[in-house]
């Protein structure tokens, strides 16, 4: 044997890998599963000619001029069926012809409705007037890191990272304590930090791999921005994986089963999926709870890499995520080595 | 060596503070030949469970000790307090004359240990596991050779879910060995394996002993500890209840051999019959009797000569045998004589 093989951090690392690699669901969570979703959402928010939108007039005149927008497709049906329409969502608005003019009847909350709206008036106005009072032509824009997808890609990526770093120490973990191996691990002449080290490194490889297939995808498949450094992307996404280890190693440091921890793991995860902004804007919920929402290692990691990859922001311009993700990695790595339990 | 320590304390109890003295004297010269392992008034509680009440235990270099109980009786939680597994709330512990407060680190290289129910990795392969194991201290054997000790040659690179329970065992100790270890504990080696798999462990202890290891092991099957062990300790509750060698142990239920039987009641051949045990015990080589549940056991010496007086006996009182066997007094019956209750029935 080798110098290499007789060392203890060596072996426990690699007995890491090897756990990881042969077991096949882990691979599929980790790297085939944010693929399969981006596709998904690839898919469903592909960038499609605008929408034709329903709508319903009373009368057959202002039917022909509604249909005369090729934004919108209209039917001919009177004020009952147009409103039992409505509330069944086949048409966003009815037109109603009055004597004094025409009403439209719309639900103002529904954004395709508003849109209807205006279009529907626009058609309305232009069929009575037949002259624009302003001249006005359309420049269309599709410009890449203005989509969904890559609005989505970033956020997927630090969802995963959450997810493979807190489900991978996290499990295995308690796993090793309930199958009572850690107790024989501390009964033979281990260093116990070598142990917790071996997760780290483990997850550190791992996440070289996981990062560069995932983002080469969302590269190859949707065309995604990279426009930051590439070695700071690099070095955020290992930030990120630290604070979510910590996160994983705090949550798993003293629970005996599957069961306990796997509800802690949700317990702490579920907020972060909701209120990080993995799938819209975090910016969305109410400013009462902005400073909780932007504490959240989630948000920052998400906020961090979008900043890097769609705006080309540097380090010094996300000093406020890296530290907000610092302080996840230091705090919560110092207690569960305090308190964890090793039998 | 084993002679020297031989019967040390047949049920004596002695209370944790007296041996604070003798202890801390005996440590200089323990490194060279003083026991491996010395207990002083060790107590443990788990809540409101007693599970270890005042434990002496001297074990000699090069001996194999066993601690011989039923289930429950403090056995695991006295080896676990002897390997600094758990920290005892009262008396001192000595192991290769080192103490687990100062000690740890040394201690740790110097043991070997295999626990009650470990389980390895399912999906690393026995090699690989031995090799994470060996990695772990800085001296010992190679891998190869803990694999040849252990057996597992076939199963080098199977993986270790794939085992079958007594492979599992054999790599357990494997693990325990690969550290070249002074001293070996081992906690129920065998519980939950099939016969073969049994004798198949039990050889591979042999073996150790041969090499000249000292062994600590706990079980609740008798025929193991009579088998491997040079000496025994007998736990009930906490406490030890007797020690000494299995033949020692076994001397003192009073005869070599114990006759089981059972009666049916006179002429009129029903219910049972009521034994009269004067004339009995009043038989050349008969030492004792005791029933229960219409069970009468006798512990007996020179048994070919006391068979044909029990038969006459019996028949004297007019009682039909319903059941008659002998078997050779074993731990079990020291168990029984000490505390009424059978090891198999907790």
């Amino acid at each position: 044997m080798n110098k290499l093989e007789l060392s203890s951090l060596y072996q426990l690392t690699m007995a890491r890998f090897r756990l990881i690699w042969r077991e096949p669901e882990a691979i599929f969570w980790i790297f085939i599963f944010p693929i399969l979703l981006a596709v998904g959402l690839g898919i469903a928010f592909r960038n499609r000619p605008a929408d034709v939108l329903q709508v319903g007039a009373t009368t057959t005149q202002l039917t022909q001029a509604l249909t005369r927008d090729k934004g919108l497709t209209a039917a001919t049906m009177d004020e009952a069926d147009g409103t039992r329409a409505l509330a069944t969502g086949r048409i966003l608005l009815l037109a109603i012809q009055r004597a004094d003019g025409v009403a439209y009847k719309y639900d103002d909350t529904n954004p395709d409705a508003r849109t209807a709206r205006l279009l529907v008036d626009g058609a309305i106005q232009t069929a009575a007037v037949r002259r624009e009072a302003v001249r006005s032509e359309n420049e269309l824009v599709h410009e890449t890191g203005a989509r969904y997808i890559d609005f989505v890609v970033p956020g997927l990526l630090g969802m995963n990272l959450m997810g493979s770093a807190m489900w991978g120490l996290g499990f295995a973990i308690v796993e090793a304590r309930q199958k009572k191996l850690l107790k024989r691990l501390v009964a033979s002449p281990m260093p116990r930090w070598q142990y917790l080290a071996s997760f780290l490194l483990s997850r550190l490889a791992m996440l070289i791999v996981e990062v560069a297939v995932f983002l080469g995808f969302a590269r190859v498949a949707f065309g995604v921005p990279f426009r930051g450094s590439l070695w700071e992307l690099g070095l955020l996404c290992v930030l990120t994986s630290l604070a979510f280890s910590a996160l994983g190693l705090l949550v798993s440091s003293r629970a005996k089963t599957m069961e306990a921890a796997s509800g802690l793991m949700n317990l702490v995860m579920l907020p972060m999926w909701i209120l990080s902004g993995v799938f819209f804007s975090a910016t969305r919920f109410p400013a009462v709870i902005q400073p909780l929402v932007r504490a959240l290692p989630l948000t920052a990691a998400i906020d961090a890499l979008r900043g890097n990859m769609l705006q080309g922001m540097n380090l010094g311009q996300l000093i406020a995520q890296v530290g907000i993700l610092l302080a996840w990695f230091v705090v919560p790595f110092a207690v569960s080595l305090r308190i964890f339990r090793w039998r | 060596m084993t002679d020297g320590t031989k019967n040390a304390g047949m049920g004596a109890m002695t209370e944790g503070g007296s041996v604070a003295v003798p202890a801390t004297t005996a440590r200089t010269e323990t490194q060279a030949d003083g026991p491996t392992l010395l207990l002083r008034g060790v107590r443990k509680a788990f809540a409101d469970v007693q599970a270890v009440d005042g434990l002496d235990l001297e074990v000699a270099r090069g001996e194999c000790f066993g601690l011989l109980g039923p289930n429950g009786a403090g056995k695991t939680t006295t080896i676990e307090i002897c390997e600094g597994l758990t920290a005892p709330d009262e008396g001192t512990v000595e192991v290769l004359g080192l103490n687990w407060r100062t000690g740890a680190g040394e201690l740790r290289q110097r043991i070997g240990i295999q626990l009650q129910e470990t389980q390895f990795p399912d999906k690393l392969t026995v090699e690989e596991t031995l090799r994470l194991f060996r990695s772990f201290f800085r001296r010992g054997i190679a891998v190869e050779e803990s694999i040849e000790t252990a057996q597992l040659e076939e199963k080098r690179s199977s993986r270790v879910g794939g085992l079958s329970g007594g492979q599992k065992q054999r790599l357990a100790m494997a693990c325990a060995l690969v550290g070249d270890p002074e001293l070996l504990f081992l906690d129920e080696p065998t519980t939950g394996l099939d016969p073969q798999a049994r004798r198949h462990l039990w050889d591979l202890v042999d073996g150790l002993k041969q090499a000249g290891r000292t062994i600590i092991l706990t079980t609740h099957y008798m025929e193991e500890a009579e088998r491997l062990c040079d000496r025994v300790a007998i736990m009930d509750h906490g406490r030890v209840i007797a020690q000494g060698t299995p033949q020692q142990l076994i001397a003192t239920v009073g005869g070599e051999d114990i006759v089981e039987f059972a009666v049916s009641g006179g002429e009129t051949g029903s219910g049972h019959g009521v034994v009269d045990a004067a004339p009995l015990t009043a038989i050349a080589g008969v030492q004792s009797h005791r029933v229960d549940e219409g069970l009468h056991q006798l512990s007996v010496s020179e048994l070919h000569l006391a068979v044909p007086r029990i038969f006459a006996a019996l028949k004297e009182q007019g009682l039909h045998l319903s059941e008659f066997r002998t078997h050779s007094a074993t731990l079990e019956d020291v168990f029984v004589r000490l505390t009424g209750r059978y090891l198999r029935d907790e």
